[in-house]
């Protein structure tokens, strides 16, 4: 089948404006937007860039928005958008070239939340693991999936309008500490998520919870730490 | 020479290898972390089922126990003292990822879980043992993320999109790396004592693989254009239950919880061919129990393909005929809840990709390519090796999937990758630190950038007669059909003559982008240079192995020859041509037998 791609084009060593191209190409249902992109950039124009690598939604690399949703474009099937595509960048973070965005802002503001597990308590004197119920473990599991691939973070008006909001992708990080019995260091985590740039700029619109590639339930993890932070209890 | 950095020690890629690596050489010395993707995105992230270590937490296990199964995985190829090393750090290097918070699964008493993979066995009984300490159906991303955070919390230093191209020496030591940032197309020289390459694997040389764009094998071939060998290219590990066509990993955890292969006659047919533990063969076997059932007629639908059934029905029903117990000794059973709980990415990539819920439908696999057991040569403690009497190389280290120790021999056992990279990770992480603290910084070369720079003018300034897709999908499409699970000599050596016309058409590929930003389509074309150096190696290597072993299937050697080929193949290449030689076996306690499963 015919499938057509309109996609945005902004090559900054040329362009002072971005353009979108339009590409006609042999597709399948089952074809990945991914595979229509290497497809372009291989017999239509290899300039086109964009980023890759697991091609199976494991690694975020190539969250973009297609046809105005952000998406994997990996995980994106022909079937599932149909065969007019509009192809853009993720809104919110400056575009660098084609499909390309800066992400170091994103990542900036996941280094905030102190993402990584904190526990200066001796280890158990066996020298085996801390112990975990399965159901302690359960409490954070949802959380643990996230691939940093910033679909939530950019769908998220409240960061469209301040990007000093630290934004879902890093509230969710906080969250898999914050909610791991091993972890000592939620206090200090939910002072930094409580701050104006934190928990207050989430008012609950659901889009993050709808552009995660990974199913997460964002909003409700971003409700729970909001709960935390106002009774003071983790429970 | 404006971009000039100065690091003891210097890291090239950020997997799990190289996050290991990263924060264990930045305890010691003045280390860069260097990757042409973000860490996050790094191929560690796509293991699924497990990392090994005999904790025991269900059922009586041994360090011992996981050496012979992992000597008798390799088809006796690999270093039995470096995987006695592996094993028996095994159980230290998982508590310590549980210790830096990784989330593992736990058992009802709160501790690791594990579950069955293939060829984890109790010793004494031949029966499946739970060794695979798992996350879910993620365990290599958690280890990625973790890692990652490890490093953020000890302020490792990074380099995120910088693509490293050339490797410095000077009389005859390590000097540092070139590489280019990808986001200005800046050529930068990191001047180093020490080096340590974690670059991953080469599977993207074939068509329907498991691995990531990024898998090209760059460290590799980086090395072999310095006139450094690699050892055991030939052997490439085929993983048996792939997504039909796309080549995405079905994790050998499904069948560790129970599922089963089946033909196009809907029978079960691994007992045919591994009696004892079935499903749960070494990969080689089942990927080649797979081909055996499509080629005699017993495909699905006449296909090239086969099913791999995970319904709670036939679990069930399987598992009783298995007599498989669970840990209290009653019946094994299993419910789509359970089936969901335990391998949601599995349940999640069968329902995107193939329209197919694995709960209530049989799942289309077909083998795919899937990791690297050869590679750059090492000792157990990291270092690179150069020769048949394992002469170091000073400051050079490799670790992980691009490493060769060998302790993968010829054919990986599931789990052992993610071992791999933790513990050898970490050792070339301290020995490197350990060499930078007594070294002086060599002197730069004069022209430092040079052979990095004339690289890429090759590409920029082509002719443009050859399009550098079409020479890819070519090179893909006869490595996969010609030099995968079952080889044989006269369709290799066409499929040599077939690589190397694509290695001079690739000459005339001209790159049409002409800019620094974001030139991916220069480094598109770098890697595909890197990955027709590789796929001659592969080749050339797979013909000189006259016999069958491990993941390397000759049709015209069908058997095993200890007598000629209880060795490692050494291969380098001098004036344009390859050059091959030997290294012997480790054989410490375990000598090489009929190998059954």
């Amino acid at each position: 089948m015919q499938v057509t791609l309109k996609i945005f084009r902004y090559n900054p060593e040329v362009d002072t404006k971005f353009h979108y191209e339009t590409y006609t190409i042999e597709g399948q249902e089952t074809d990945r937007i991914l595979d229509l992109l290497e497809h372009v950039k291989g017999y239509n124009d290899g300039t086109l860039s964009f980023r890759r690598s697991c091609a199976h939604g494991v690694c975020g690399s190539d969250a973009m928005r297609i046809n105005g949703r952000n998406m994997l474009a990996c995980k994106a099937l022909v079937r599932d958008v149909g065969t007019t595509i509009t192809v853009e960048p993720l809104l919110g973070l400056k575009v660098m070239k084609d499909l390309i965005v800066d992400m170091e802002p994103f990542f900036d503001n996941y280094k905030k939340v102190l993402p990584y597990f904190i526990n200066d308590s001796p280890l158990p004197t066996d020298g085996k693991e801390r112990l975990q119920s399965p159901e302690q473990r359960a409490r954070f599991d949802d959380t643990t999936k996230c691939i940093l691939c910033a679909a939530c973070t950019t769908s998220c008006p409240s960061y469209w309008g301040s990007d000093d909001y630290l934004g879902p992708a890093a509230l969710v990080a906080a969250h898999r500490f914050v909610f791991d019995s091993r972890d000592e260091a939620a206090a200090e985590r939910m002072h930094i998520v409580s701050e104006t740039s934190g928990l207050a700029r989430c008012h609950t619109i659901f889009n993050c919870t709808m552009a995660c590639p990974r199913d997460i339930q964002i909003t409700k993890a971003i409700g729970e730490l909001k709960m935390a932070s106002i009774t003071g209890k983790l429970d | 020479m404006a971009n000039v950095h100065q690091f003891e020690v210097v890291v090239v890629g950020a997997g799990g290898a190289g996050l290991m690596a990263g924060l264990y050489a930045s305890r010691g010395a003045k280390t860069a972390v260097i990757s042409k993707l973000y860490p996050t995105r790094s191929h560690t992230g796509a293991a699924q089922g497990g990392i090994s270590a005999a904790l025991g937490n269900y059922e009586e296990d041994k360090p011992e126990w996981h050496t012979y199964d992992t000597v008798k995985g390799s088809d006796y190829l690999g270093d039995q003292d470096a995987i006695e090393f592996m094993t028996n750090e095994a159980i230290d290097a998982v508590l310590e990822l549980e210790h830096m918070g990784l989330p593992f699964d736990r058992t009802p008493e709160g501790r690791i879980s594990q579950r069955p993979f293939g060829g984890h066995t109790n010793n004494e009984t031949g029966k499946p043992v739970r060794r695979a300490c798992h996350a879910a159906d993620r365990t290599g991303h958690m280890i990625l993320q973790t890692l990652y955070q490890q490093c953020l919390k000890n302020k490792v230093t990074f380099f995120d999109e910088y693509q490293v191209l050339d490797f410095l020496i000077v009389n005859g030591k390590t000097a540092g790396v070139v590489a280019v940032a990808l986001a200005t197309g800046e050529l930068h020289t990191f001047h180093a004592k020490a080096v340590i390459f974690a670059t991953g694997g080469h599977g993207r040389i074939f068509e329907v693989t498991s691995n990531a764009y990024a898998y090209t094998g760059d460290g590799a071939a980086v090395l072999l254009r310095r006139g450094l060998p690699l050892e055991d290219m030939e052997f490439f590990q085929f993983h048996p239950t792939g997504i039909y066509k796309l080549g995405i990993l079905i994790t050998e955890g499904v069948r560790g919880e129970g599922g089963v292969l089946i033909n196009g006659s809907g029978e079960r047919f691994m007992p045919k061919y591994a009696p004892s533990v079935k499903d749960l063969a070494s990969r080689d076997v089942v990927s080649r129990a797979i081909y055996t059932e499509i080629r005699e007629g017993r495909g699905a639908n006449g296909s090239n393909y086969v099913y791999l059934d995970v319904r709670p029905e036939s679990v069930i029903k399987y598992a009783a005929m298995d007599e498989r117990t669970n840990p209290d000794g009653s019946p094994y059973t299993i419910t789509g809840e359970q089936v969901l709980a335990k391998l949601p990415d599995i349940i999640d990539f069968c329902r995107v990709y193939l329209g197919v819920d694995p709960i209530t439908q049989l799942m289309p696999i077909q083998p795919t390519a899937h990791y690297t057991m050869g590679g750059i040569p090492t000792n157990k403690f990291g270092e690179v090796v150069i020769d048949d009497k394992n002469t170091v190389f000073p400051g050079l280290y490799a670790a992980g999937e691009c490493a060769c120790v060998s302790v993968h021999g010829a054919n990986r056992l599931g789990t052992n990758s993610l071992l791999d990279l933790v513990v050898f990770g970490k050792h070339a992480g301290l020995k490197a630190a350990e060499y930078a603290n007594q070294a002086d910084y060599p002197n730069l070369p004069g022209e430092a950038e040079a052979g990095a720079r004339s690289q890429f003018d090759t590409l920029r300034n082509g002719p443009g007669k050859e399009n550098a897709f079409d020479i890819s999908t070519e090179m893909k499409k006869v490595m996969f059909e010609d030099v995968g699970i079952y080889r044989s000599g006269s369709i290799m050596e066409s499929a040599l003559d077939k690589v190397l016309e694509l290695k001079e058409r690739f000459k005339h590929v001209h790159v049409t982008d002409t800019g620094k930003i974001f030139n991916t389509e220069l480094l598109n074309a770098w890697e595909l240079g890197n990955m027709l150096d590789v796929a001659e190696l592969v080749t050339v290597c797979a013909l000189n192995r006259t016999e069958s072993r491990g993941g390397h299937s000759r049709e015209d050697y069908p058997q095993r020859d200890d007598e000629h080929w209880l060795k490692h193949t050494l291969a380098w290449k001098e004036d344009g041509k390859v050059q091959i030689s030997y290294k012997p076996v480790v054989v410490t306690k375990y000598q090489p037998k009929a190998r059954v499963y």
